[in-house]
């Protein structure tokens, strides 16, 4: 029993004995093909280098006749001459490395320190609308017969070191008056290598606050922006000094959370304390916003007078060729409504963004894109009394109220109102069909209103100083309005595009209004990205 | 006994693959290929492009920042390739492997001797690439140097597993010198014979195989055909005798057959990358039916 034991046990080390010296023997065979395999690569390797030596020969002949050299050719040689291998670890760093001989190539992504564009943005056309200025919004709109330079934006940007990526967007227009008009629309770095997916921005940026905010205008898919963020975000969208930190969440679709910490004042924080008279030069040709002035400024005492700007976004790909994106954010913040009071502002928006590109798609088309997005605010519009001298709005003392005071019919007395919330709400949907390459059809509906505010239900009178006047009326830039706008835009090459757009507008209590809209756009320089 | 052994073979199996593949993304299927032969089993391949996409355009999805987040390496074309979209994919991915100048960020471009860098910008003359013609992979012997590159990256990011790295370069190096000899005697018959093409793709691969793939339906790089230079094409077609038009999926194949049924010529299709719907998945299986479907049309 013993003995068959050992027996066993020997026959069984035996085996293994053997499986390991065919293994060696196997392994051995192997480093012999690999290195076999290797003479022969070493050998193509080296043929591929006598076939450059003797281009680099030729290219030498070449230049001993030629008695001058130009750059390019210089460059072919240098390329030529170094080794593939090393050519091959070379980083790209030091293949960008300028040299001051080499022309300052401004023009060239990833070869320069800074990347330049110019873009300009014009528009040409007309409306049925007599206040242009109150039909359209936007602070680029075209919003004037005849001509408008809506936006000539000059962009700065690059890698300012291994840890932040800089950009400056610096903008001219010309307004009404003639004016030419410069705005530093954005200027901000963004950290390039936080750890745990976080990424830094600070400057002045646009706040991501939904999809359309934070676009250029030369990215814009229609010659004006929608009314719903004119009227909740501010004519110039919402953008201001300020810190943003987001954070790409580990999830295993996309996922971003966004804090934003800005300043709340300012025109282009226009829900929020946006200085004396509220309303942009657009919509406030009568009365101010909620039929009182801002003259509530309280400064910044505390981290909650600041504007606080968080979002959420997460994406899906529905199948190869669609994807889906949806957001909610949020923009709190003092607003300096009124005459006291504590007052703010809420804004909250939803956004869904669906896109559909052909799987076999020629520069970009076919694709489909529908857009959506939906805001709220609630406004806490503070107190204020139209007697603010305490003369009974009767500055030239002959017994009437002054022309352009608010007097409240029922008492014959200069209107006051108290604190009151004031909810205004709207959306847009868009679609965009690029149906061959170049061209993309677009159609947008638009859609604003708010609630009645306890101020419209009195008998308001806009006094003529002399004892009468006009009824005052709904707040206008509350009212309930909606537009239809179709578009056709041709890109003749990237560069550049002409856009042909259709406004219906129907204002309630103005009316239908009829607008044809031209535009025009060129683009020098490096063209940015395209983003989702 | 015989449990043991496979119970034994198992975990050694498990140790060997415990060691965790190498996560790597690569811009275009071409690329993809090739880090396919190189890398084999031991990385995990993600092609961000499709092979029947315009690799100029591809959109920047949200899912791919999340694919890029988790890379230990990005194998891009470079040479402003994919400079319409990747940009804001690395920055929104956050990945600090993929950092300019890691070695997880692989520039195939790096070591190509790049034909046609204009001497001088200038968009006039259409959309030009400032660092030369990006389509490289179409040549194989620069599918043969960015091998070396892909190989030699992987190696400094998976130093246990450079020997498979390089065993895999010294076969796919051997293959493609041996299909080479192939694809040359395919090619040997229509030295300097033209070829219509849609846009400047094939630039590399016919100055490798001695064609002329130098006459364009589109009038300048990005520009859409007009009717004026579709004629002047056909004119040259007819006065040269040019009988082959190459067209990529991807590209509208309808104005392709107009001039071909105007000019009694035959529309091909070339696969501008590997793994389309015709064609083959590998490298040298793509390299194989470009050569072999132009190489019949032109015997026509």
């Amino acid at each position: 029993m013993k003995l068959l034991k050992y027996f066993g046990c020997s026959a069984i080390l035996m085996s293994a004995a053997m499986l390991q010296a065919q293994d060696a023997a196997e392994v051995e065979q192997l480093k012999k093909k690999l290195q076999q395999l290797q003479e022969q690569f070493e050998k193509a390797q080296n043929e591929h280098q006598k076939q450059m030596k003797a281009l680099m020969q030729q290219i030498d002949g070449l230049q001993q006749k030629q008695s001058s050299l130009t750059a390019d050719q210089q460059q072919l040689k240098d390329q030529m001459s170094q080794p593939m291998a090393d050519a091959a670890k070379a980083s790209s760093l030091e293949k960008g490395r300028w040299r001051p001989s080499d022309p300052i190539s401004l023009l060239q992504r990833d070869s320069s320190y800074l990347n330049l564009s110019l873009s300009g943005l014009f528009a040409a056309g007309g409306s049925t609308a007599n206040d242009l200025s109150s039909l359209q919004l936007g602070g680029h709109d075209p919003s004037q017969r005849g001509f408008t330079v809506q936006n000539v934006e000059a962009v700065f940007e690059g890698a300012v070191d291994p840890y932040f990526r800089g950009q400056a967007n610096t903008i001219f227009f010309i307004d009404r008056d003639g004016e030419t008009v410069v705005e530093l629309e954005e200027a901000y770095l963004e950290s390039l290598s936080l750890p745990w997916n976080l990424q830094l921005k600070a400057g002045q940026y646009y706040t991501e606050f939904g999809r359309h905010n934070p676009t250029h205008p030369h990215a814009w898919a229609f010659v004006d922006i929608p009314l719903v963020n004119a009227r909740v975000l501010g004519p110039d969208c919402l953008r201001n000094p300020g810190a943003r930190l987001s954070w790409r969440m580990p999830t295993p679709f996309y996922s971003e959370l966004f804090l934003g910490v800005q300043n709340s004042h300012g025109e282009t924080a226009f829900s929020f304390r946006s200085g004396e008279g509220h309303g942009h030069e657009g919509e406030s040709e009568g009365l101010p916003f909620a039929f009182r002035e801002n003259e509530n400024d309280r400064g910044v005492r505390n981290l909650d007078d600041l504007l606080l700007a968080p979002r959420y976004a997460v994406s899906f790909d529905l199948t190869d060729t669609q994807t889906l994106l949806l957001g909610a954010s949020g923009a709190f913040g003092p607003n300096s409504s009124g005459e006291s009071g504590n007052n703010d502002t809420q804004i909250y928006g939803a956004d869904l963004t669906w896109k559909w590109r052909s799987s076999r798609h020629q520069g970009g088309f076919p694709f489909v894109t529908w857009q959506t997005e939906g805001m709220l605010r609630n406004y806490r519009a503070g107190s204020f009394d139209w007697d603010e001298e305490g003369d009974l709005g009767d500055a030239d003392g002959n017994g009437f109220p002054d022309e352009g005071v608010l007097v409240d019919a029922s008492t014959g007395l200069p209107a006051a109102f108290s604190r009151e919330t004031l909810t205004d709400y709207g959306f847009y949907s868009q679609v965009l069909y690029g149906f061959r390459k170049g061209w993309v059809a677009g159609l947008r509906f638009d859609f604003v209103t708010g609630s009645r505010g306890d101020y419209e239900k009195l008998p308001l009178i806009l006094a003529d100083n002399a004892g009468g006047g006009a009824s005052a009326g709904r707040d206008l830039l509350r009212r309930e309005r909606w537009r239809f706008s179709p578009n056709l835009t041709w890109y003749p090459s990237e560069f550049s595009k002409v856009r042909l757009q259709y406004n219906y507008d129907d204002r309630r209590d103005i009316g239908v209004d009829h607008s044809v809209w031209l535009q025009l756009e060129f683009l020098l320089g490096s063209h940015a990205a395209h983003k989702f | 006994m015989k449990a043991f052994y496979w119970l034994f073979m198992a975990v050694a199996l498990w140790g060997a693959t415990a060691h965790a593949k190498l996560n790597v993304v690569a811009t275009t299927p071409d690329l993809g290929a090739i880090a396919r032969e190189i890398g084999g089993d031991r990385i995990d391949l993600t092609v961000l492009a499709r092979p029947t996409e315009d690799p100029h355009f591809v959109d920047a999805k949200p899912s791919f920042i999340v694919k890029l987040n988790r890379a230990d390496a990005l194998l891009e074309g470079g040479a402003e390739l994919e400079s319409g979209w990747l940009r804001p994919l690395i920055e929104g991915a956050r990945n600090p492997r993929l950092a300019q100048g890691e070695p997880g960020r692989i520039v195939c471009s790096e070591g190509i001797h790049l034909l046609e860098i204009p001497a001088e910008l200038d968009r006039s003359k259409g959309d030009v690439h400032a660092l030369g013609n990006p389509h490289f992979m179409t040549d194989p012997q620069n599918g043969k140097i960015v091998a070396q590159h892909v190989a030699e990256a992987f190696c400094r990011l998976d130093k246990k597993s450079c020997d498979y790295y390089r065993a895999n370069l010294a076969r796919l190096t051997l293959q493609l010198d041996q299909k080479m000899i192939e694809w040359q005697r395919l090619m040997e018959p229509h030295q300097g014979k033209r070829v219509v093409t849609y846009h400047n793709f094939w630039l590399y691969f016919s100055e490798r195989f001695g064609l002329k793939m130098d006459l364009y339906l589109e009038p300048k790089p990005g520009i859409p055909p007009s009717p004026s230079h579709l004629a002047e094409v056909m004119r040259t077609m007819t006065s040269e005798k040019v009988r082959v038009i190459a067209v990529q999926p991807y590209l509208n194949r309808r104005i392709a057959e107009t001039v071909a049924s105007h000019t009694g010529a035959t529309v091909v299709d070339l696969q501008g990358f590997p793994n389309g719907s015709k064609g083959g998945g590998s490298y040298i299986e793509w390299m194989d039916s470009l050569v072999k479907s132009l190489a019949a049309a032109l015997k026509k």
